[in-house]
């Protein structure tokens, strides 16, 4: 078996933060606290008459990470704001210490938590270059090596000898950028500093920080709420949530768990019996259950295919002009479209059968989710909801069929989600004799 | 089979781990530090680097016309000019090392909290600095002293303590980084300290024979008590090297020396352990 050689290794990794001020702010606010804690009276410096909140309660901003990094590896970092990305960056570069818990670490490690740390805005840029090198870890030698890779890596090399305080900010950036990336340091730690800078500096960085990993083998490790620059750039992906780790493998998989973090596709699905309802507190018509009917024992349809489901329901009375909306969702939320039934009427019953066809023969290929929504439709535009089942909760995917076969994929982001019917050619002199002859 | 690890990250350090190899390796930084004080500290201002030179060149005025004319202080028949000018740039020295240092982590925070390096380095190089400040009023001093040297009627004579000058230099140097980094320590978690820098060092300069000679407070109980204090030796070492005034207290600047280094270690000690979590209470 082949060992793969570990650059970080973290284990049982905790950072705890105390909730609310940390101690009088004064020494003799903490004295006064002290001297009152002693002959057990009431502390003189808390509130008086309101709950204070988070005195001494704590809060885990990492809780327990497990996590092992080998070298070469580019391990992207998501996962909501407060999930832990950035804690986890400052103790992985000794801004501040863990809780519990340790890290180990093999090879130089430097961290770019922001740029131009330590920029000095009356200095030129090529004194700032030296300066913040010598920061991030270089000695004086190894930056005048690099001085000219460095400056001209930047772009600014006409404004090299003019003081920071004068350059934009996207050349500040640019000239922070250019040394850091030319760091010698084994372990790179990045947090969304790409997140500046012009489109073409971007790519340039992704290029660059992909270049070093790749063949100098060096392990970088980058949160980003950027997806495009995850994918580019990683070929691991951690998602963080409450300060643990919830998922640790494939890029695209973690993104897919981080977009759509509820989506799991299954065939029959039986809704929670107190499921929410916005509209009605107490409703007449509930969504009890569902099938979905593919060919397959999971919600997947090809391209072209029609989807059927069967909805279990109950009702406690008779309901005339019963309608049922459906509103289909991308997996990244982004709505796709909608369609309504005809009115009908219903009748009372405890477990009630119906079957839902739908066309969604022309949905691309990809994953989707949907809102199903019963309501008494009027004529007076009062209409009234009764149940509604809220997207996220029933998923199917669309796959590609011999009909629909789009080659290298279908992109998204580029044409939207919606197939149309199949783009037709004809010569010009054919359709004009066609139309004479009408 | 054990992997070597260049570096692990553990909750709690022990007492004297103190990365001194590690300041040492960053050294290059520390000299850009200096540098950068140096080449920013007196851009955009009309006097420039004069200001090193103003500063303790008005003080001395000052303190002659106050202390020597209107209080009358003896200076031991020194040129009273020369006389203060010596006392005001060795306290300088002490002071600018023990203020600019004190505040490391309160003015640094921005810096510390983003990226890792040793951070001794910062108030290593502050103290640098001041030492070179120094040596730029050693100039003056020595120019002056030549100007009074030439004139009638004014008399002072250098000894063979004038050698001892780098040392004493040095010594200030490390006394002030001592109790400047255990303040800045302390500045951490209560701000007030800060205050108390600002007039506690005015206050100290009174008990340091600076405006005055210490011939002046006699032998006993008070002179103990203001030798005792680890800046007088020095001082007064410094004075009596360069003009012949005051006593040389060598026992007394033997005990400096363990002050100092009692303060130094203390201070590193203290500042190890801060340094680890500061971000979190700063």
């Amino acid at each position: 078996m082949e060992e793969k050689d570990i650059a970080i290794q973290i284990t049982g990794l905790k950072k705890r933060y105390r909730l609310g001020t940390i101690g009088g702010g004064t020494l003799r606010g903490d004295l006064q606290s002290w001297w009152a804690r002693v002959r057990h009276k009431e502390d003189p410096n808390s509130k008086i008459g309101s709950k204070v909140y988070g005195k001494n309660e704590t809060f885990m901003a990492l809780d327990g990470i497990d996590l092992t990094v080998y070298k070469g590896e580019r391990v992207g970092i998501i996962g909501h704001n407060g999930a832990g990305k950035s804690t986890l960056l400052k103790l992985l570069s000794r801004v501040t210490g863990p809780t519990e818990g340790e890290i180990k670490l093999d090879g130089r490690i430097s961290s770019m938590l922001e740029v131009g740390t330590g920029f000095n805005g009356e200095l030129t840029g090529r004194e700032n270059v030296y300066l913040n090198g010598a920061i991030l870890g270089m000695t004086k030698a190894e930056i005048d090596s690099k001085i000219d890779k460095i400056i001209e890596f930047s772009e600014c090399a006409q404004f090299i000898d003019t003081p920071v305080k004068r350059y934009s900010s996207g050349m500040y950036v640019k000239l922070a950028f250019a040394v850091a990336s030319h760091l010698d340091s084994e372990i790179l730690i990045m947090d969304e500093v790409l997140a500046v800078g012009d489109v073409a500096f971007q790519k340039k960085c992704l290029e660059k920080m992909s270049q070093v990993s790749q063949d100098e083998g060096r392990t970088i490790l980058y949160v980003s709420h950027n997806m495009n620059t995850i994918r580019q750039l990683c070929n691991r992906c951690i998602v963080m949530d409450h300060g643990k780790i919830v998922f640790n493998g494939d890029v695209s998989e973690g993104i897919d768990r981080y977009l759509g973090n509820k989506m799991v596709a299954q065939n029959a699905i039986v809704f929670h019996k107190d499921h929410k309802n916005k509209f009605i507190k107490n409703p007449d018509f509930i969504f009890e259950s569902l099938e979905m009917k593919s060919r397959l024992n999971v919600p997947v349809y090809t391209c072209g295919e029609k989807m059927e489901m069967v909805v279990t329901y109950r009702c406690k009375k008779a309901i005339e002009n019963m309608a049922f909306s459906m509103v289909f969702y991308f997996y990244d939320q982004s709505p796709v479209s909608m369609t309504t039934s005809e009115r009908f009427n219903i009748e009372q019953t405890e477990q009630g059968k119906l079957v839902f066809s739908v066309d969604i023969s022309h949905f691309a290929p990809g994953k989707y989710t949907m809102d199903l929504c019963s309501y008494e439709a009027s004529d007076f535009a009062d209409t009234k909801f009764h149940d509604m089942i809220v997207k996220n909760v029933i998923n199917f995917e669309v796959t590609e069929s011999p009909k629909f076969n789009f080659g290298r994929g279908w992109n998204h982001s580029l044409w939207g989600h919606i197939v149309s019917e199949k783009l037709e050619v004809g010569k010009m002199d054919e359709r004009e004799d066609r139309s004479s002859a009408e | 089979m054990e992997k070597k690890w260049t570096a692990e990250i553990k909750p709690k350090k022990k007492v004297f781990e103190l990365n001194l190899k590690e300041t040492f390796k960053y050294r290059d930084l520390i000299w850009l530090f200096v540098t950068r004080d140096f080449k920013t500290r007196y851009k955009q201002t009309i006097l420039g680097p004069a200001w090193f030179i103003i500063q303790p060149l008005m003080a001395s005025v000052i303190h002659t016309l106050v202390f020597g004319n209107i209080a009358g202080l003896s200076t031991d028949g020194v040129p009273q000019f020369l006389f203060y000018l010596a006392g005001s740039i060795t306290w300088g020295l002490f002071s600018g090392a023990l203020t600019a240092t004190s505040n490391t982590f309160v003015a640094n925070a921005g810096v510390f909290g983003k990226v890792y390096f040793p951070r001794l380095t910062t108030p290593i190089a502050t103290a640098i600095t001041q030492m070179f400040n120094f040596f730029i009023q050693f100039g003056i001093f020595g120019v002056c002293a030549l100007v009074f040297f030439f004139l009638p009627n004014e008399n002072f004579t250098v000894t063979w303590v004038a050698a001892l000058t780098p040392v004493l230099i040095i010594q200030l140097a490390l006394l002030g980084l001592g109790f400047g980094i255990i303040i800045s320590s302390l500045t951490t978690k209560y701000r007030d300290l800060q205050v108390l820098v600002g007039f506690g060092v005015q206050l100290w300069m009174y008990v340091t024979p600076v405006v005055y000679s210490s011939n002046t407070i006699g032998n006993g109980g008070l002179y103990t008590a203001t030798m005792i204090n680890p800046v007088s030796p020095i001082v007064e070492l410094f004075k009596y090297g360069w003009l012949g005034a005051g006593s040389t207290p060598w026992l007394y600047w033997g005990i400096s020396w363990a002050t100092t280094f009692a303060v130094l270690f203390l201070g590193i000690v203290i500042f190890n352990k801060i340094e680890k979590n500061f971000m979190d209470t700063v």
